[in-house]
């Protein structure tokens, strides 16, 4: 087969000294879809995004369609007949499909004016062309993500992309809008395009790819054809090692109710009814997994019960306790942890240490600070002990938290909030974006803490996790409360999927349906 | 050695930022100066070459230290008030007025004169504070725009209230004796307000780094989210820094009038101008307060070799104004040689030094 994209021995190092790719050899044939895949910093989108032109490597050669290229701008590489759907999408929210299609290169009206129905039109055609359904006249920020991905994808088509590559590009959508969008691209190889695909979830790979490449630690690890491999050995070729895969059953010695909220209302800013008389118990010993698309409510719920946001109406108590209105201290003296679903913005405080990072619960209490006076050597000492408990990759305590991988700065959040012996753990997202490893790590924490009694509240975008942690499941979408999953042992995600998209409603719901 | 220049870096830039700067200076000296030689001498030796001039040195270096601290507390915070010359401008003024007007013995007279004007130059800031606290106004414009306020309020107590007219100037009364700084070193005018600057050097360095409201300044500068989600009460912290920043350059001022003037004497839009330098000082200490006394002893060395050059030569005083701020404005760019940095990370990453 011919080959269509060829890099050679790329090599990239970021202004942090962090090399996120030491020699990296890919080849991709024409007319296949190619599955990349690694954990989290193994340096996949780092080697598209040099592809495509966005970063620059130190070293390293690319050849497209057999000859060498220099793409030194994104703009070079459409040029080529390079489209690239980015992970967080690139669209202009209040601009409609068909201006979203033209931007960059729009049809005028006496060269000053968008052709808007010119526009409209060259949606429609080549919509036709690929079979892909769009609004034209529909506004980005009233469409689903799933259409959202379809826009951007149908965007690089109209620009004559030849190549496509996809980053993770599944990690937004649900199991049926995954299902839709593999449908599109085994529709766009038979149409002679070569795909490349980023993914950390080996099912999917299985399912649609052709070729694998596996990257582990900025390296290429092996390129094989799909068909050769397992899942199974594809895991273990990412993470080095063997890990078990297994749903892990679990004891319900379910206790009284430790967080309990009754018909929680909450109006955003813009008037916007945002969350619609939510009810739910999460009880000692169990972890209730809140599922749902992101950008159902979740977000405002989770800083409603932390204390962040106020709610416009309803109860939440802890033990008994009312929290609404209590400050983010005080609720968080009551004994409630939270693990941010941004660790960036609310988890970490990156430029500063370690240390500084882990006593931000706890500088004011004893052992830490005596009168206003900060303990430091106590504090270190503590720190380290945090560094050493929760295997965290880090020079010293005294480490910038910038200077840390995902999943490990992931991890200095999580030990400080479990390490502040909670009631309450309430997680968000708690291991979107970080490694095989951490994310084991992660879990069985969690597992630990509810088998100790504790009540944990499990927000996710993944599934999976969801499906795996889980003692019982609620499903939120447009703010509600649609679905509660009382008995897991038989539920799977294809179940999960119409309540999530608002299709189905609680009525149907198998199991028994709780206040 | 490459380890070494990575370590280093920020201190190696500074250094050769300030060599830049310096050749540039004498480029331009040779520009404009009949006499280039003796100018640049004048500009660059000056301030070493009597004692008195030195000594201008250190005076001028103690309110600067001062401002540069009240800025580094709210800078820590990212609250950028820059009202630094306001509240030492009408906390000078206040001080002033209550020192004219009272008599008491020394040991009570200094420390209460030094507390009110702190006390009003706190509150002055503190109306920023609130504004930014409780309605988010920005507090750049705020207090930028309340420096202007708070001159004419402090030129209608002072002209107005406490103008001595037997002063052939626009000045206020003297002080009375108890209430002046004394000068310890015979033939200069170095007061104790130095000594007094070194000790709130001290003193907030320990404030920002070891006590727990010092944390809860830095967290939110950090992070604002973060502080928040950590419980810490950010509101709390946007007004304290802020007040903080108002009693200190509040200070600056009014040891300034103890220990030099005596009298109030700023008549002049402008002047004294050590709230400006303090912002300058506390960019180039990068908010750290003991690094804020060798800065501002750097900038009173530039500002007095400026006076020097102006005295002895023939530069205009225009020019010596470009010249000091070409230095400081190399000193202050954050991305100079940062390609420069980034090639030695390249080098070293490359090597296996980093993963």
């Amino acid at each position: 087969m011919e080959t269509i994209l060829e890099a050679k021995n790329i090599f990239k190092v970021y202004e942090n000294g962090v090399i996120a790719n030491r020699g990296v050899s890919v080849d991709v044939e024409r007319n296949t879809i190619h599955a990349i895949v690694g954990e989290n910093g193994a340096g996949k989108t780092t080697l598209m995004k040099i592809i495509f032109g966005i970063e620059h490597a130190q070293g390293g050669e690319i050849f497209f369609k057999g000859e060498r290229v220099n793409v030194r701008s994104p703009h070079d590489a459409i040029r080529m007949g390079i489209g690239m759907v980015h992970q967080h999408l690139m669209l202009a929210p209040d601009l409609t499909v068909a201006e979203n299609m033209v931007l960059g290169n729009e049809p005028r009206r006496i060269r000053l004016f968008l052709d808007t129905e010119k526009a409209i039109e060259i949606t429609r055609r080549v919509s036709e062309e690929y079979g892909l359904q769009v609004p034209s006249d529909k506004k980005i920020k009233d469409l689903p993500i799933g259409v959202r991905q379809r826009v951007e994808i149908l965007k690089a088509l109209f620009r004559n992309a030849e190549l496509l590559i996809l980053d993770e590009p599944t990690s937004v959508l649900t199991p049926q809008e995954t299902e839709v969008l593999f449908k599109t691209l085994k529709n766009l190889k038979d149409q002679g395009k070569t795909i490349i695909f980023i993914s950390h979830k080996l099912k999917e790979v299985k399912q649609i790819a052709d070729r694998v490449t596996i990257m582990r630690d900025a390296r290429v690890i092996d390129t094989r054809d799909a068909s050769e491999l397992s899942e199974h050995d594809i895991a273990q070729l990412m993470v080095g090692r063997d890990i078990s895969f297994e749903r892990i059953p679990e004891p319900r010695q379910l206790g009284e109710p430790v967080l309990r909220v009754r018909d929680l209302s909450y109006v955003n800013d813009e008037g916007i009814l945002v969350l619609n008389k939510i009810s739910f118990d999460v009880r000692a010993g169990e972890i209730l997994g809140l599922a749902g698309v992101v950008g159902n409510g979740q977000t405002e719920l989770i800083r409603i019960l932390t204390g962040l946001l106020n709610p416009s109406e309803g109860e939440i108590s802890l033990r008994g306790e009312g929290l609404v209105g209590l400050s983010p201290r005080k609720i968080r003296e009551r004994g409630l942890c939270h693990i941010p679903e941004d660790r960036m913005e609310d988890g970490v405080a990156e430029e500063t240490t370690l240390e500084e990072n882990f006593i931000l619960d706890r500088y004011f209490k004893r052992g830490f600070s005596k009168g206003t006076r900060l303990l430091w050597k106590e504090i270190s000492q503590h720190s380290r002990e945090l560094i050493e408990k929760f295997n965290i990759l880090a020079q010293s305590a005294k480490t910038p938290v910038s200077s840390l991988s995902g999943g490990n700065i992931q991890k200095v959040v999580v030990a400080r909030e479990l390490s502040s012996d909670p009631e309450l753990i309430i997680a968000a997202h708690p291991t979107r974006g970080i490694d095989v490893g951490s994310e084991e790590m992660v879990h069985r924490l969690l597992r630990e803490a509810r088998d100790r009694g504790k009540a944990v509240f499990l927000a996710s975008a993944d599934l999976d996790e969801i499906l795996k942690l889980s003692t019982r499941v609620v499903v939120i979408y447009n703010g509600e409360i649609v679905a509660h999953f009382q008995e897991m042992s038989e539920v799977s995600a294809e179940d999960l999927g119409p309540f999530m998209l608002g299709v189905q409603r609680e009525e149907a719901v198998s199991g028994k349906v709780s206040a | 050695m490459e380890k070494f220049l990575l370590k280093y870096f920020t201190l190696i830039r500074v250094i050769i930022a300030i060599a830049i700067g310096i050749v540039i200076s004498i480029f331009l000296i040779y520009l404009i100066s009949q006499e280039p030689g003796f100018s640049l001498k004048s500009f660059l030796l000056g301030p070493f070459l009597s004692r008195s001039r030195l000594a201008h040195v250190f005076e001028t270096a103690s309110p600067i230290i001062f401002c540069g601290l009240a800025i580094a507390v709210a800078f820590q915070a990212k609250q950028f008030n820059i009202g630094a010359e306001g509240s030492l401008y009408l906390g000078a003024a206040l001080g002033t007025a209550f020192g004219v007007s009272t008599n008491m013995p020394a040991f009570i007279h200094i420390p209460l004169v030094l507390l009110i004007a702190g006390l009003a130059g706190a509150l002055w800031s503190f109306i920023p504070a609130i504004l930014k606290a409780r309605w988010k106004a920005s507090e750049l414009v705020s207090s930028l725009m309340l420096n202007y306020v708070a001159y004419f309020l402090g030129l209608y107590l002072i002209n107005f209230h406490f103008r001595d007219k037997d002063a052939g100037f626009l000045v206020s009364y003297q002080l009375p004796e108890t209430a002046w700084l004394g000068q310890f070193i015979p033939d200069t005018r170095i007061h104790y307000g130095i000594i007094l600057a070194l000790v709130f050097a001290l003193l907030v360095y320990y404030f920002l780094y070891h006590t727990t409201t010092g944390y809860e300044i830095r967290s939110t500068g950090f992070n604002e989210r973060f502080a928040r989600f950590g419980g810490i009460n950010v509101f709390k912290v946007i007004i304290l820094c802020q007040v903080i920043l108002g009693f200190l350059a509040a200070l600056g001022g009014m040891t300034e009038v103890m220990g030099i003037h005596r009298r109030f004497v700023w008549q002049n839009l402008g002047q004294p101008g050590y709230g400006w330098d303090g912002i300058i000082v506390a960019i180039i200490g990068r908010n750290h307060p003991l690094l804020i006394i060798p800065a501002s002893f750097f900038l009173a060395y530039l500002r007095v070799g400026g006076r020097v050059l102006n005295l002895m030569s023939d530069v205009p005083a225009e020019m010596i104004t470009v010249i000091q701020s070409i230095i400081i404005l190399l000193i202050t760019a954050e991305a100079f040689l940062s390609q420069w940095k980034y090639r030695i990370t390249l080098r070293q990453a490359e090597r296996g030094g980093a993963a």
